[in-house]
Formats: structure tokens, C-alpha cells, sequence
């Protein structure tokens, strides 16, 4: 199970789902992958993209206008 | 995932503003793994050809656009011109293509996806974008003039595809 990171800081909304999309499609199910974004609206985004999508959202966090998630691709 | 995954979106507006919205919505659906099609009729056609450096956006007669300058100090920035600019002045020659810069000014410093960049990230998730054969005829365009990747078709084409989408919406 590899460990993947993307790094979407600067981007903006839709820029930061649409480049988690390309990279999950990268990987294998069960990898996960650290999404690290600064779009301030990606909190409730990544909750609705593991929601539509089936992936799972292991956890997210917001730090000083950094939000990083942890993401597992589902089979 | 419920039976009826399918989006679609008439796109009829071309101008640099209203080009964002159905781009938007498309992309980020097909990411969350709707079949989405984008039928682009009328002024939205032109989002299609391969060219878009004609994109304009207008402040004449559209007062809730906030002019705002993208540079300059702090102070400078938050002040909206918009209301304070009377609209006969956006008659004068030049003024929409200034405004037009400004306005790709800020989304640049923003990091706002240019259409290109929303239209490539499109295609390569499978949207599919039709061209409305009508208007092609109508504005005396021809195919050389579009982007590869694009389907050509009508109404009821757009139709059928609209029976079995849940989503449909028009911009």
C-alpha cells in the first residue's frame, strides 16, 4: 500500500479536486494519497468528493491556511 | 451511485465570465464521476474554437461586476470602482478590452484555471462536448475552426441524452 502525496497549494477551486481526480486514477486501490491544497472552500469540497466518488477520507486538517487530507482509493 | 449518473449542460453564453460556470460544474462532475455532456449552442459555441483570445468580458450593463484593481497598495485594492464608474463610459473605445485585461489580471493572480486549462482537464476525463451543428451554419464558422475531440449534433441528439441524466442545466 503506497503512500502518495499531491501538492495542490496555490490552486484554486475546482484546480484542486480535478488534479486529486488525475492523481487517484494514477494509483492503485487501497494507496493513499496526501492532498495539501490553500483553497479555503476545499474542507467541505473533499468531504463531497469521497462522498460522490467512494473514496475514503482517512482524516483532514486545517493549519494555517494549509488543509491537507489523507485519502484512500477504493477498489 | 444511484442509476441516472448522467449531467448535462447547455452552454450558451461566450463571454470571459460566463465561460467559468459550465467548465466548472462540467470538470468537477466528471472528477466525481458523473457521464457528463456539454452541448454548446449560440455565443457558448465559441468556447469550442480552438482560438480564445476573443473572450471579452463587459461591464456595460452589468452592475454587480466589482472593478477592482489586481495591483497597487492594499488600500488601493479593496476599493470597488464599479459603481462609481458611470456606464456610458464603458461606450468608449477600448474601455471593454481594458476591462478585459483587468479582469485576466486577477484571475491570474488568484490562480484561477484559465478556460483552456478547464477545457483540456474536460476532455481528458471523457466530457463530452458537442458543438451545435446550427449555430456552426448560422455564425459561418467550419469545423477547422474547433478543437479536435468534439462532437457535432442537434437538439434532439441533446435531448436523448438528456432523458437519462439527472442533472441538467443551462448556462
Amino acid at each position: 500500500m503506497a503512500q502518495h502525496t499531491l501538492d495542490a497549494t496555490g490552486l484554486n477551486c475546482p484546480m484542486p479536486i480535478l488534479k486529486a481526480k488525475q492523481a487517484l486514477a494514477k494509483i492503485e486501490a487501497g494507496d493513499t494519497i496526501e492532498v495539501i491544497c490553500s483553497d479555503k472552500g476545499s474542507t467541505n469540497d473533499f468531504i463531497a468528493f469521497c462522498n460522490q466518488t467512494g473514496n475514503t477520507l482517512l482524516s483532514h486538517e486545517a493549519k494555517d491556511n494549509q488543509f491537507i487530507f489523507n485519502i484512500e482509493k477504493s477498489a | 451511485m444511484p442509476e441516472n449518473n448522467g449531467m448535462t449542460i447547455i452552454a450558451s453564453k461566450g463571454t470571459l465570465d460566463w465561460a467559468f460556470p459550465p467548465f466548472i460544474v462540467g470538470s468537477t462532475a466528471a472528477a466525481m464521476g458523473k457521464e457528463v455532456t456539454m452541448f454548446f449552442t449560440f455565443y457558448g459555441l465559441g468556447l469550442l474554437l480552438k482560438d480564445l483570445s476573443g473572450l471579452r468580458v463587459s461591464p456595460q450593463g452589468n452592475p454587480a461586476m466589482p472593478m477592482k484593481m489586481p495591483f497597487g497598495p492594499q488600500w488601493l485594492q479593496k476599493i470597488d470602482f464599479g459603481p462609481k464608474i458611470p456606464n456610458i463610459m464603458w461606450n468608449i473605445p477600448g474601455m471593454e478590452l481594458f476591462a478585459t485585461n483587468m479582469m485576466k489580471k486577477t484571475m491570474k493572480k488568484n490562480n484561477i484555471a484559465t478556460i483552456e486549462e478547464l477545457r483540456d482537464v474536460c476532455l481528458e476525463m471523457g466530457v463530452k462536448l458537442i458543438a451545435c451543428e446550427m449555430t456552426i451554419g448560422m455564425f459561418g464558422y467550419s469545423r477547422e475552426d474547433f478543437i479536435d475531440g468534439i462532437e457535432y449534433a442537434g437538439a434532439a441528439t441533446y435531448l436523448d441524452i438528456a432523458q437519462s441524466s439527472n442533472h441538467d442545466l443551462f448556462i
